[in-house]
């Protein structure tokens, strides 16, 4: 019986790396996608990149590795039985994701009010780089963005699991590899923040 | 699918053990062989569907001009035709039917790791199904792009392409999903004694193309979903009006449809790995390289996507490298070939129809396999580039390959799980119908390529007319076949006669379990003592 239960802990953790691989590669094609323009716009990347609103990006920098560091300190207090400390912990990973997506959105209406989105006037006068540039930048960081929705929604209910004492020190691999999901989430923004608001 | 069907069972397999035999017993069960047999009759339905799109196809091309059907139905029966026989048959097919009827068995475990996720896998598979269904009828109309999407067409065409493509990348998640599954099942669920160099040739090849579905599919989804919001949202990245490349879809599309054609040909090969030992009464030759060329073809199938492309004007650099390593792959391929040979080479062979299926997938996997070199070099690869070569090079690999490997595992594997087979003479009937038509089929689209017909279009020169006329001919042969085969296959396992446990004599641990197994597949844990092919030991763990 004990075999059994390590058994299913260590295929949990096997299946969600494997799961956190394949995440990785299906945001690979938008880099990939990222990497070719680049090398054949740099300029007109250059011009477009300076529109970034370095302001949002660097807040939504340090909320996302704020929360990761909360969801990480979720896991430890679950270990050590503190069930309280485990709610508060997730509620404040929560709470760092939805102001991350509110910030989001004023930063969007701000760019799509001045112009920049596919198709837009604006765009279909201009050379023609910047427009990938920011198609590119809305499809990533939508995905992106689609993800830590769904972040939102999978803690929300590792939250109330561990409300109802389903998930406790003696068993807590679903809250472990959510807060693994979580990080995920966290690191391709990590690569997103750079290469769109910083390195242009 | 109640009990009745299956009066002298005995009381303790896993169509009755649990007492649930009601329709929503089986699609929401979590057991891995209800879950196979779901599959099994869903991929079977999609290619049935198919394989009558296949026959009006033909029937258009039996003689020049307009014969039953204009240029736009054409169009959308072959991209039907493809999507339908590519994503909801052949990559479906192996993972998900054979790979959960047998896999766990073979290597001893009472489940797959993750049993729900299983069931949400082909939950996914029917919801992508039918969202590619709904495409057809809604919006405008079938698809018309062939099965590849390629842009800029499939951006502009005003047909249903955005809800089909969504359908595939829905089918993509539960692909991705099995695989993840498998792997770890793998991984952690093996009996003890099952060393991973006592692993049936079959597991490893599903433990190969597991781990493809894994890293291959992802680059799929995007690439679906960039197709989508190119037609929404018109992103521009694939349109060179407004900078950006529509070569760098086809590099997309085909970083995963390369390998993906290793999950269509990799479990036949696992499948005729198991048979020919079997059949030849003697142990497979060459175990190790057999197993490790199924990971050899995993690895450097990942490196060959853009010999699909040497005509896409990508730089001539691109395509020679390329072309070698198209060529590079096809060694672990010829290893397995030569020893399959040498496993038969002095054994004691009975041609019963699993056997049949088998031995005809060495002949037309070769013939597809060879067709396909000749497409890699890059100098003949522009001579019959997008002509009916191409057609008839892949039907040999994916339905002469591991089509038959699959009717193979049908009558190999399936008897197991009803409990009941097939009369064997109507199996060889049809073996040699479906092998003559198949033939018959395909080989002149080979010529008809070479001389210069092209693929995908309705109508041709006057010229091409005889071979045309006999590939239509022999495409009636193989729907005979097909039906025989399918007829008989069924009718046998839900009203033949009892098959005890192990009337082949294999050595593998499913055929140490009753037929049909329990849910829980064995009476005891087993403890394995010896290796898939020591038929000295065969019918004890
Ligand atoms: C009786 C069986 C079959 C018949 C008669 C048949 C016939 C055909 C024909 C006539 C075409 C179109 C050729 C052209 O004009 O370009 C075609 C295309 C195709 N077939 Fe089949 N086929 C059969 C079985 C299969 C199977 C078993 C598979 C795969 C598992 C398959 C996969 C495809 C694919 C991928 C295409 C390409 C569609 C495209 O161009 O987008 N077929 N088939
Ligand atoms: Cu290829």
């Amino acid at each position: 019986m004990i075999r059994k239960m390590e058994k299913e802990y260590a295929g949990a953790k096997l299946g969600i790396w494997l799961f956190l691989f394949t995440e990785i590669l299906l945001f690979g094609g938008l880099f990939l996608l990222y990497a070719t323009y680049l090398s054949s716009y740099p300029r007109e990347f250059a011009i477009a990149g300076r529109e970034m609103h370095l302001g949002f990006g660097t807040a939504n920098t340090i909320l996302l590795i704020t929360s990761s560091l909360f969801a990480a300190m979720s896991v430890t207090a679950v270990q050590q039985g503190e069930i309280r400390k485990v709610l508060n912990l997730l509620g404040a990973t929560i709470i760092c994701a939805m102001i991350f997506l509110v910030n989001k959105y004023f930063e969007w209406s701000s760019e799509i009010g001045h112009g920049f989105y596919p198709d837009s006037p604006r765009f279909s006068a201009g050379p023609i780089g910047e427009a990938l540039f920011f198609s590119l930048y809305y499809l990533t960081t939508g995905l992106h963005g689609f993800h830590v929705l769904a972040g939102v929604g999978l803690l929300t209910v590792v939250a109330l699991k561990v409300r109802r004492g389903a998930i406790h020190a003696g068993d807590y691999v679903l809250l472990e590899n959510s807060a693994l999901y979580w990080h995920l989430v966290d690191l391709i923004w990590i690569f997103i923040f750079p290469l769109y608001y910083l390195v242009l | 699918m109640n009990s009745s069907n299956h009066p002298t069972l005995p009381l303790t397999s896993f169509w009755n053990d649990t007492g649930k035999c009601g329709v929503s017993a089986w699609v929401f069960s979590t057991d891995h062989k209800r879950i196979g047999l779901l599959y099994l009759y869903s991929v079977l339905i999609s290619f049935l569907v198919a394989v009558l799109i296949g026959l009006l196809l033909k029937i258009e091309l039996m003689a020049p001009g307009r014969t039953i059907m204009g240029p736009v139905t054409y169009n959308a029966l072959f991209t039907v035709h493809g999507v339908l026989m590519i994503f909801l048959f052949i990559i479906p097919g192996f993972p998900g039917v054979f790979g959960n009827l047998v896999m766990p068995i073979q290597i001893g475990a009472s489940d797959v790791a993750f049993p729900r996720l299983n069931l949400l896998s082909w939950w996914l598979y029917i919801t992508g199904a039918l969202t590619i269904v709904l495409s057809l009828f809604t919006g405008g109309g079938p698809p018309d792009t062939g099965w590849t999407f390629y842009v800029p067409f499939s951006v502009r065409t005003g047909t249903n392409v955005s809800l089909a493509v969504i359908g595939v990348f829905i089918v993509g998640f539960s692909s991705i999903l099995t695989g993840i599954n498998f792997v770890t099942t793998i991984h952690r669920l093996r009996a003890d004694g099952m060393a991973w160099g006592r692993l049936p040739l079959f597991v490893w090849s599903i433990y190969a193309t597991a781990w493809i579905q894994i890293l291959a599919t992802p680059v799929l989804g995007i690439t679906l979903l960039l197709v989508v919001a190119e037609r929404l949202l018109g992103t521009g990245l694939f349109d060179p009006s407004r900078g950006g490349d529509p070569i760098m879809f086809q590099h997309l599309f085909w970083i995963y449809s390369h390998p993906a054609v290793y999950i269509m040909i990799l479990p036949g090969m696992g499948i005729v790995s198991e048979i020919f030992p079997v059949f030849a009464r003697k142990p497979i030759f060459g175990y190790k390289m057999i197993a490790f060329s199924s990971l050899a073809i995993a690895g450097a199938g990942s490196l060959v996507w853009a010999h699909h492309m040497f005509t896409s004007g990508i730089s001539d650099m691109a395509v020679l490298v390329f072309s070698f390593l198209t060529f590079v792959v096809a060694i672990p391929s010829a290893i397995k070939v030569f020893n399959w040979v040498s496993t038969l080479y002095k054994g004691s062979i009975s041609l019963e129809a699993p056997m049949l299926f088998a031995l005809s997938f060495i002949m037309l996997f070769s013939i597809g396999g060879l067709t396909g070199l000749v497409q890699g070099a890059a100098a003949t690869n522009i001579h019959i580039h997008d002509t009916q070569f191409v057609v008839g090079h892949f039907h040999y690999v994916i339905f002469g390959g591991a089509g038959f490997a699959f009717f193979s595992a049908m009558h190999y594997w399936l008897p197991k799980f009803f409990g009941r087979t097939y009369s064997e003479k109507p199996a060889m009937i049809s073996w040699g119908l479906m092998f003559a038509g198949f033939n018959l089929t395909y080989f002149p689209m080979i010529i008809l390529g070479m001389k210069g017909m092209p693929r995908r279009y309705y109508d041709y020169l006057p010229e091409f007319a005889p071979l045309n006329l006999i590939s239509t001919i022999g495409s009636w042969i193989l729907a005979a076949g097909l039906a025989i085969m399918m007829i008989n296959l069924f009718m046998g396992l839900l009203k033949g006669r009892p098959f005890g446990s192990n009337p082949w004599g294999g050595a593998t641990l499913e055929w140490t379990t009753p037929s049909p197994p329990p849910t829980e597949n064995f009476d005891e844990e087993p403890v394995v003592t010896h290796g898939p092919y020591d038929f000295n030991r065969a019918g004890v763990p």
